[in-house]
């Protein structure tokens, strides 16, 4: 009953593979957002300013109980009505953006507390100020545990972006679709996308080990 | 809390250090109560006393890691915990805070050096970007304390290929690197092995001997403390119950609690 045309197979490649730039493109942007917000959620949280700290956490909780299909389809259909009107690349970019970043924040909020608090006042005693202490002693020190985390996540991004397809943005998992739906044989596109992710996963995991122990090592914290 | 009776600096040839009737809480555990101190230009001062009895508090406060309940600390005749708004004294802002803490400078028992910066990282970290040091100069000097302490080969190792003594000895070239006015020494031996602690009591000698370095000292190496303290302050709940020379202190105490404090430490060698 099973029947792959190779032929066809080799046919659609191309076009897939080009899919699959948008997709890694996409996965990239959302995670370097996811990243840099992330840190910033995970810090605001710290100031020690009751009315930041409590606004900055309720959002990160919203975002993490929400599912991220239902916020991707939130900023794009739903934003016109509030006067925002984006792009599907830029919604998709900002929904998943957002979305890693309040776990992303998770993973920072626990590497920042398990710097050992001698560290602190170490700083103090050498009267350092805060944007030193946090840039080029903690945070440094909250990478290395941080890793795992974020390497998962990156993970995670790329393996979300299908979601993406759903508001038009023509990445691999829309383009399988779209090959489909013309000649109405799903077996080969939907398998290629699995072998395709599965070829860029794996991969990416293992270099991402690799780069945990490097840093490791690099920074002197073998134990 | 009342600073009225508080000077707002302090005339003349004062104290490099004063603390004045000085109280610290912890909820209502008193740790501080009413201390008054002072520390003299170039004194070495040693902190003696049971565990709880506010040693370790009284170096934690002119390090500005604890905050003050009552009193205020002075360091050169300036306010430490609190600063001049226009006739009176209020609690310090950051910005005070940090203005005059550079005076003093502190090592710690666990050393906490910084993991992930070589030796030579530790020490000139502070001065380039605290003091705006010139990387050049800040490597120069960092490598004269370190010289000083004996680890310059050591100068590009990290922290966790040194051994605790040598930990400690980086410590102290870190906290030199910023030329202090107080160094405080916070048993900066008690978590090392026996054989390792000489190396580090060799470099406070070193350090009373040939440098201007007004020290205090929390310590429960007796034997070292007696040897090169001018002064020795036996706390006890809070206050200080005696202070004098070593040998006033060591050779003939007055208070019951320090001849019993002294008798339990040398009955466990």
């Amino acid at each position: 009953m099973f029947d792959w045309k190779w032929e066809y197979s080799v046919e659609i490649l191309p076009r897939l593979l080009s899919a699959t730039v948008n997709t890694l493109l996409a996965a990239g942007f959302g995670y370097l957002i996811a990243l840099i917000v992330g840190l910033a959620f995970a810090l605001l949280q710290r100031t020690g300013v009751r009315p930041i700290t409590f606004v900055v956490r309720e959002i990160v909780e919203f975002i993490r109980s929400t599912p991220l299909i239902v916020q991707i389809f939130f900023i794009f259909y739903v934003g016109p009505q509030f006067g925002i009107r984006l792009s599907p690349w830029t919604s998709g970019m900002i929904a998943i953006g957002l979305h890693y970043a309040s776990y992303l924040s998770e993973v920072y909020r626990a590497g920042l507390d398990n710097v050992p608090k001698g560290q602190w006042e170490a700083c103090k005693a050498l009267n350092m100020g805060p944007v030193q202490i946090y840039f080029r002693i903690i945070i440094p020190q909250a990478i290395p545990p941080s890793l795992p985390g974020m390497g998962n996540y990156l993970i995670s991004i790329f393996k979300d972006t299908p979601m993406l397809s759903v508001i038009g943005v023509a990445e691999l998992m829309h383009a399988a679709t779209t090959i489909g739906s013309e000649t109405y044989r799903y077996v080969e596109p939907y398998t290629l996308v699995g072998l395709i992710f599965l070829a860029i996963s794996l991969p990416t995991a293992l270099a991402l080990r690799q780069l945990e122990a490097r840093v490791r090592r690099k920074m002197g914290m073998n134990r | 809390m009342n600073t009225n009776t508080h000077p707002l600096e302090l005339a003349g040839k004062a104290p490099l250090v004063r603390f004045q009737n000085v109280t610290k809480r912890y909820g209502s555990l008193t740790v501080l109560d009413n201390l008054d101190l002072d520390i003299n230009a170039n004194e070495m001062v040693s902190i003696i006393g049971p565990s709880g009895s506010g040693k370790t508090t009284v170096l934690r406060m002119l390090m500005t890691l604890e905050t003050i309940d009552e009193g205020v600390i002075y360091v050169g005749g300036e306010p430490l915990t609190h600063m001049v708004q226009g006739d009176k004294l209020v609690r310090a802002n950051e910005k005070h805070l940090r203005k005059v803490r550079g005076n003093v400078g502190m090592c710690f028992q666990h050393f906490h050096l910084f993991p992930h910066m070589t030796a030579l990282e530790n020490c000139i970290e502070a001065p380039i970007h605290v003091l705006g040091m010139k990387r050049a100069e800040a490597e120069e000097r960092a490598l004269d304390l370190l010289d000083m302490v004996g680890l310059a080969d050591k100068k590009d190792e990290h922290p966790s290929r040194l051994s605790g003594g040598q930990q400690q000895r980086v410590a102290i070239a870190r906290a030199l690197a910023m030329r202090p006015k107080v160094m405080l020494l916070d048993e900066v031996t008690s978590a090392l092995d026996p054989e390792v602690i000489g190396e580090v009591l060799n470099v406070i000698r070193k350090l009373n001997d040939e440098h201007d370095l007004t020290m205090l000292m929390v310590t429960h190496q007796m034997g070292f403390a007696k040897e090169i303290s001018d002064r020795v302050c036996f706390f006890s709940e809070g206050k200080i119950a005696e202070q004098g020379t070593s040998e006033q202190i060591f050779g003939d105490p007055q208070n019951l609690r320090t001849q019993q404090f002294l008798n339990a430490v040398l009955d466990a060698g």
